[in-house]
């Protein structure tokens, strides 16, 4: 669905991508993690068409970016960091725009405020949603035209974790009609939940990608596990044999309350990388 | 122009038409002038007064004012609230988008004159609507040149009101003291309100063409010039 190839882009002699390569699969999501400032928001501009990029080569669609048409365009549905939404407006009308846009039938606008739980405030103007009905109204718009390409660019920043649920809910929903997604966070929590593949950029280039349990797996250096005994004792042992009979042993006294690996998150991985954390800003 | 551009200039049209009834700001700007004007008509009658003395005074401020302002904050509230960037993604070009913004508020204001002209006698109606025509869509392309120079709406209202006191205020002013008259004649909004003085195009002066054409001319290359460097970003 999406191919890049050596892309890179400078702003004023700055480069903010430097060699950025990666393929998305039909059908798949993929997360673009990196703390604020890394490149993000510029990569989906590029992507999008928004942006124009100094070297390399992009497909969307299997089309060069460049050749996109109105009619590509239509595939493609977009959810920026800002909602975009039309603050006097209703929910209903904020959505009637874009459905006469798209040509998309009037009836699909209760149908997908129903789906992303606002369908009791289709009258309500767009000012008075707090910030996770915006962006679930957001999310109703990009998914008004059956889009086959979704992107979003930090759809759960500053959410409630409820919301952050409900949204990750709509994008598996997306992901099992066949919709391919491209998402950014520098959540990775969220990246390690939703996304099939995961690309870490740190300061314009990817430093790692993949799936983002062979990533963790791949970074799992120290092998711990950590022990939680009844008496409150918390102990750290290594992966082997002694280990092993130790367990056993605390298992046997019955002292033992909780056991867990300890591999290492995408965020471990990121500041082992890079230095620096995923939520951290320039 | 095929269906899809017709289609999504409507579009925006439709838009800005369910808007403008939700937004104070931009709907006081289209009616005031008009509710001014039929008001101080017919409740202020001094002798000697110019026949339609209010009616052209407050026409000739309703070109300088209401497109510009109307053009300029729509444009800039949309970059400001990201929801530009929204409709040009979605395959709405900004030359759509500008038509059907500048459109809409032609077509508002000339309602608003068409209320204005209630007041004039049935022969001046047709000339009367000519001379608003040419001044809301040199001021509409006016409002357009500080939406596409604009940020966000602080700026545009910080370049809209200097911009506004020339045009809407000069041709006023200019009744009252002959200096100001001398720099406002250059400008069209005074060029209009000397041809809405006189009710027509009889015995008009070349200079008030020339003048006409100039402005126009130097405001779309100012627009043309604008929309290439900075686009609608």
């Amino acid at each position: 669905m999406i191919y890049c190839k050596n892309v890179q882009k400078s702003f004023s002699g700055k480069k903010v991508l430097s060699g950025i390569d990666f393929e998305i699969g039909d059908g798949e999501i993929f997360g673009l993690l990196g703390p604020s400032g890394a490149g993000k928001t510029t990569l989906i501009k590029i992507l999008t068409g928004q942006l124009e990029f100094d070297a390399g080569t992009i497909n969307v669609m299997n089309k060069s970016v460049d050749s996109l048409t109105g009619l590509d365009k239509k595939n493609i549905g977009i959810m920026m960091d800002q909602f975009g939404v039309y603050e006097r407006l209703s929910c209903y009308d904020n959505l009637m725009i874009f459905a006469d846009i798209y040509g998309v039938s009037h009836s699909k606008i209760k149908e997908v405020l129903t789906r992303v739980g606002l369908e009791s405030d289709a009258k309500t103007p767009a000012s008075k949603l707090s910030k996770g009905m915006r962006a679930r109204l957001s999310l109703a718009r990009v998914f008004m035209h059956s889009p086959k390409l979704i992107f979003l660019d930090e759809p759960t920043s500053g959410l409630d974790p409820q919301t952050m649920n409900q949204i990750h809910k709509l994008i598996l929903e997306k992901k099992k009609d066949g919709c391919t997604i491209f998402l950014t966070t520098h959540n990775m929590e969220e990246a390690y939940k939703l996304c099939d593949n995961v690309a870490l950029l740190n300061e314009g280039v990817i430093v790692e990608k993949g799936n983002p349990e062979e990533v963790c797996r791949k970074y799992n250096h120290q092998k711990k596990i950590k022990i939680h005994l009844t008496s409150g004792e918390d102990m750290e042992l290594d992966h082997n044999r002694e280990a092993a009979s130790k367990i056993e042993c605390l298992l046997s006294d019955g002292i033992l309350e909780t056991i867990h690996s300890s591999e290492p998150t995408l965020e471990t991985v990121f500041l082992e990388l890079t230095g620096r954390k995923l939520e951290e800003e320039y | 122009m095929n269906n899809s551009k017709i289609n999504n200039i409507l579009i925006i049209i439709k838009k800005q038409l369910i808007d403008t009834f939700k937004n104070k700001t931009v709907l006081i700007q289209f009616i005031m002038f008009p509710m001014l004007t039929v008001i101080f008509e017919h409740a202020i009658k001094i002798n000697d007064m110019p026949e339609h003395f209010f009616t052209n005074l407050f026409s000739v401020m309703y070109i300088g004012m209401a497109p510009l302002t109307s053009v300029a904050s729509i444009i800039a509230e949309e970059k400001e609230h990201n929801t530009l960037r929204v409709l040009i993604m979605a395959n709405v070009k900004p030359v759509q988008y500008l038509l059907g913004v500048c459109i809409y508020v032609w077509t508002i204001c000339m309602m608003g004159a068409g209320v204005i002209a209630t007041g004039l006698d049935s022969s001046d109606i047709p000339f009367y609507m000519l001379v608003m025509a040419i001044g809301f869509a040199i001021s509409a392309l006016t409002g357009a040149c500080i939406g596409l120079y604009a940020k966000n709406q602080m700026a545009a209202t910080s370049a809209v009101m200097p911009v506004m006191v020339v045009f809407a205020f000069l041709p006023m002013l200019s009744m009252f003291n002959d200096n100001i008259k001398k720099i406002a004649k250059f400008f069209y909004t005074e060029q209009l309100k000397r041809l809405l003085d006189e009710m027509t195009f009889d015995g008009m002066k070349t200079s008030t063409g020339v003048i006409l054409a100039v402005n126009a001319v130097l405001m779309v290359l100012l627009f043309l010039g604008l929309f290439k460097k900075k686009g609608l970003e």
